[in-house]
């Protein structure tokens, strides 16, 4: 390579010995090759050796030592793939050290990035009001505004007008719970009024959900006259917006829930839940005559969500503005990726203009409890790593459980965990800008000490 | 890929259904391409040297239509060796997303010997079992805190001694990064990084040794543009980039809004030129809480919301179960193919040798609580009968529920599959604890020929569930 040669300087020499072109070589004109690792042609090995730009040069040596019978085809064997000619020997490295032809430039290259905003999303969240103040017909303190998304949660195409809030379970007898869970509540769990102050002044919950179960026939068939007054215990104990729940009982539930709706008149309360599984025309009904806001379960099915979404619109009469959606909480390891892409599936729908989908999300965080990896022991696998401490595993899996579900567009949570509130809280309102700390420089990562 | 019709595939194909890829045509193949299920390179008329004539063209114009929308970029070599990118979609349910972000956990320079090994074999040999396969650890990303080259080297070969897993080399200094390289190159690890200030030096090395880098410019997309341009046209192509990651405050917002835009240009808006994969450092959190568990926690949260959105490869720190363990399931289900089943076949399948003596169990056919019972019984070698009983792929509680699993269901299921009970010697069955209200029921409708037993809620019980339980007593 001691003499330096250039295309024209080629081109002029392959012209006197009158060759006009070789093949897959055009001499006339501007010529370009690239030489492209791993892809027919010139190898990569062959472009390592001599960079990019004498390569060019050299690749019509070649075609011209080929067109004279040389056998240099050993030089452009191509490597299978790419990848594997890389990592170079040392002395490749070497080798190519020596080689002038790659070229660092002397300063960065200008460059402006721009991306655009999803053009597909027009439909605006339907906003729903939790609670109601006096001044509005009901008695709480102050009202929480859910819903109202332009976007996908925490994207920059617009801002979160609503942040997601946390509803704290409370139950109307002692349940069984998992030990990380129990020992908040062990305090409080023969009383409702207590159990809810508690979940909201110590653990920050922004909501209350009363379940009634002791309703079911097979628990203890409380009478739902009897049921309800334990919502109005609640609602006298704190003044944040509450949520009911009945047992799960289809049959029962009809006729607490509709009861539970007349005691919490005007509160616009959120009552869980009409499904298809029972009479959703009663529970709507109910919600829509009381101002009571309707939560509309059903299981990880879009179709059956627009379903029931549309009848209790159309048929039972609720208001757009009172409708929330349960789509299903599958949780962490159980399931997620079906909730996930569920809600991510109907929020996206809502957004790009489906009005039986444009309403906010509900889950039902507290079903990561229900997963062994929150709460047993020890793995039943012999042969897992160590599963640790059980009472650090299970908070981190309803955190986990409920962020995952936030950035497919979940906007109220329920929840039990004082620790797992707390970092849901503080991740959304992060996400939405909201928490104000100053960012330490993030370079130092490398040589911090951990 | 943007494609999703195989006949506009097909036209880059040879067409003459030559057979030798396995498929019967070309057209089939073509639609293997769509799904994802074949690769180029197994169409081998297509790269054979002396069809270069005939299929150069062609070849060149697959490879472009079929490249994936966020670039491919191969970190490790062998079996070790990882794909970081290569996502074609925004959202899972679009298609899916291929390539789970590879975990590479950090060690120091600083760690005495001792302690550096320790922490590297509990890198390498951290596993759990999930649906029928095993979870791993992918990569150990090696830190320089003493600045010393030397300890940084002797470091790397310590780590290199213990795993054979895939390495990320963390330093800015170019001297750090070349010692490393020098004991490590063959094995292609990933540098990290190029930044403003050293990014000539780090090309050359990036150059000399072969090896994938990353560009870090945090917070300043246009910066990080510019130097991805600047690299590319330096002929370096393996690129990883880093964003930024902030741990928190106002910037934590920033930096999803970042790695969302990334990956929204490269698979949404097709921009070619800077379409690298992303790294995220969730590692990060360490610098904002010294208490263990505050730390372990944010880092997972910080992990969950990047697997989420955008980031193809992750730098961490926290091996405590409480945080790898959620993560590990968290990017297993993100990274779960949307398309593929998630039932098994109902019926009666054996676990074990079982005889007439044997126990038999029975759940729904949703693959996960199917695996479930049945590596519970396999791992506690209960010599049993599983009933998978067909709801659809909806687990049991969720079933029962929902209605999709009833008494009379679980009497056909039994008969269906030809369970005689008159041929055990226990005549019964065992329900699972999520469906113990249809126990009374059951048997009423078996007339009390046949006894059914409420099994525990979790499968995991079934061990100590056996020992208080089984036999029944008659």
């Amino acid at each position: 390579m001691g003499e330096k040669i250039n295309i024209s300087d080629l081109n002029k020499q392959l012209a006197e010995m009158d060759v006009k072109s070789l093949e897959g070589v055009t001499i006339e004109g501007d010529i370009e090759l690239e030489i492209d690792a791993g892809a027919a042609g010139a190898g990569p090995l062959f472009a390592y050796y001599f960079g990019e730009e004498v390569a060019k040069v050299a690749v019509q040596l070649v075609n011209m030592a080929k067109a004279f019978g040389y056998p240099v085809e050993s030089l452009l064997q191509p490597v299978a793939v790419a990848q594997a000619i890389s990592p170079a020997p040392a002395e490749l490295a070497k080798a190519a050290a020596t080689v002038p032809a790659f070229k660092i430039p002397d300063t960065l290259a200008s460059a402006k990035f721009s991306v655009g905003t999803d053009k597909t999303w027009k439909t605006q969240i339907e906003e729903v009001q939790l609670g109601a103040t006096k001044a509005d017909g009901g008695s709480r303190g102050h009202v929480i505004k859910i819903g109202g998304e332009k976007a996908m949660p925490f994207f920059f195409d617009a801002a979160m007008p609503n942040r997601p809030v946390v509803t704290i379970d409370v139950f109307d007898m002692p349940i069984g719970m998992a030990k990380a869970v129990k020992m908040h509540y062990e305090d409080v769990m023969n009383d409702p009024a207590d159990w809810a102050k508690k979940a909201v002044k110590e653990f920050g919950a922004d909501l209350v959900t009363t379940h009634l179960i002791s309703t079911d026939p097979l628990i203890k068939d409380t009478s739902a006259k009897e049921a309800v007054k334990v919502v109005e215990d609640v609602l006298q104990a704190v003044d944040v917006p509450i949520v009911i729940g009945g047992s799960g009982n289809p049959e029962k539930d009809v006729e607490v829930l509709t009861k539970a709706s007349e005691v919490a008149q005007g509160e616009r309360a959120l009552i869980a839940s009409a499904s298809l599984n029972l009479d959703w025309e009663a529970i709507g009904k109910s919600c829509a005559e009381n101002n009571n806001v309707c939560l509309a379960w059903t299981q990880l099915e879009i179709n059956a969500q627009k379903e029931l979404d549309r009848k209790l619109m159309k048929v039972a009469g609720v208001p757009r503005d009172s409708i929330v959606m349960d789509p299903t909480t599958a949780a962490l390891a159980y399931g997620m990726d079906f909730a996930y892409s569920n809600m991510e599936r109907i929020r996206l729908g809502g957004l790009k203009g489906d009005l039986e989908l444009s309403f906010p999300m509900s889950s039902g965080t507290t079903n990561a409890w229900g997963v062994r990896e929150a709460w047993m022991v020890n793995s039943p696998n012999k042969d897992d790593s160590s599963w640790g401490d059980r009472m650090l595993r299970g908070p981190i899996w309803e955190i986990l459980t409920g962020f995952s579900l936030a950035m497919a567009g979940v906007d109220i949570f329920m929840m039990m965990n004082p620790i797992a509130v707390a970092y849901l809280q503080e991740i959304t309102q992060s996400l939405m800008g909201l928490v104000k700390a100053e960012t330490p420089d993030t370079t130092n990562w490398i040589s911090m000490e951990v | 890929m943007k494609e999703s019709s195989p006949l506009n595939l097909y036209k880059f194909l040879p067409q003459t259904n030559c057979g030798e890829c396995g498929e019967q045509t070309c057209m089939a193949f073509a639609a293997g391409l769509i799904a994802r299920e074949r690769a180029i390179e197994e169409c081998k008329p297509l790269f054979e040297e002396k069809n270069q004539k005939k299929y150069g063209k062609k070849l060149a114009s697959l490879k472009e239509v079929i490249a994936p929308e966020v670039a491919l970029v191969y970190v490790g070599t062998g079996d070790r060796q990882l794909k970081v990118g290569g996502e074609d979609v925004m959202y899972r349910h679009q298609m899916t997303f291929f390539n789970k972000p590879p975990f590479a956990y950090d060690v120091t320079d600083a760690m005495n010997e001792a302690d550096l090994v320790e922490r590297v074999k509990l890198i390498d040999t951290w596993r759990k079992f999930y649906i029928g396969n095993w979870e791993e650890v992918e990569m150990v990303a090696v830190r320089s805190v003493t600045g010393d080259a030397d300890k940084f080297a002797k470091c790397v070969k310590k780590v290199m001694e213990n795993t054979e897993k895939p390495l990320i080399l963390c330093s800015f200094d170019p001297k750090v990064l070349k010692a490393g390289l020098e004991v490590s190159a063959a094995k292609r690890p990933l540098i990290y990084a190029a930044t403003k200030d050293n990014w000539k030096e780090v090309a050359q090395l990036a150059y000399d040794y072969k090896v994938p880098v990353t560009l870090s410019v945090p917070f300043d997309l246009d910066g990080l543009k510019s130097m991805a341009l600047t690299f590319k046209e330096m002929g370096l192509e393996d690129l990883v980039l880093d964003p930024g990651t902030a741990p928190n405050g106002e910037k934590l917002q920033e930096s999803l809004q970042n790695f969302i835009k990334l990956r929204r240009a490269a698979t949404e808006e097709g921009q070619k030129d800077f379409n690298y994969p992303v790294m995220a450092l969730p590692i990060n959190a360490w610098m904002t809480s010294e208490d263990p568990v505050r730390g372990a926690y944010w880092e997972s949260v910080l992990a969950a919301t990047f697997v989420i959105r955008g980031a193809d490869i992750m730098i961490r720190h926290s091996m405590e179960p409480h945080s790898v363990m959620p993560d590990m399931h968290l990017r297993f289900n993100i990274y779960t193919d949307p398309r593929t089943p998630v039932q098994v076949k109902p019926g009666l399948n054996k676990v074990g040798n079982p005889t007439e003596d044997s126990p038999i169990f029975l759940t729904t056919n949703f693959a996960l609580t199917y695996y479930t019972v049945e590596s519970d019984l396999a791992s506690n070698n209960i010599d049993s009968y599983l009933l998978a009983v067909n709801t659809d792929g909806i687990g049991v509680q969720a079933s029962v529920a929902g209605g999709q699993i009833t008494p009379s269901k679980i009497k056909d299921a039994f008969a269906e599959a030809g369970v005689d009970f008159e041929k055990t010697s226990h005549k019964s069955f065992i329900l699972p604890g999520m469906a113990a209200k249809f126990s009374g029921e059951l048997e009423d409708l078996y007339q009390f020929k046949v006894k059914a037993l409420v099994g525990p809620e979790d499968s995991g019980r079934i061990p100590g569930w056996m020992e208080k339980q089984w036999p029944p007593k008659k």
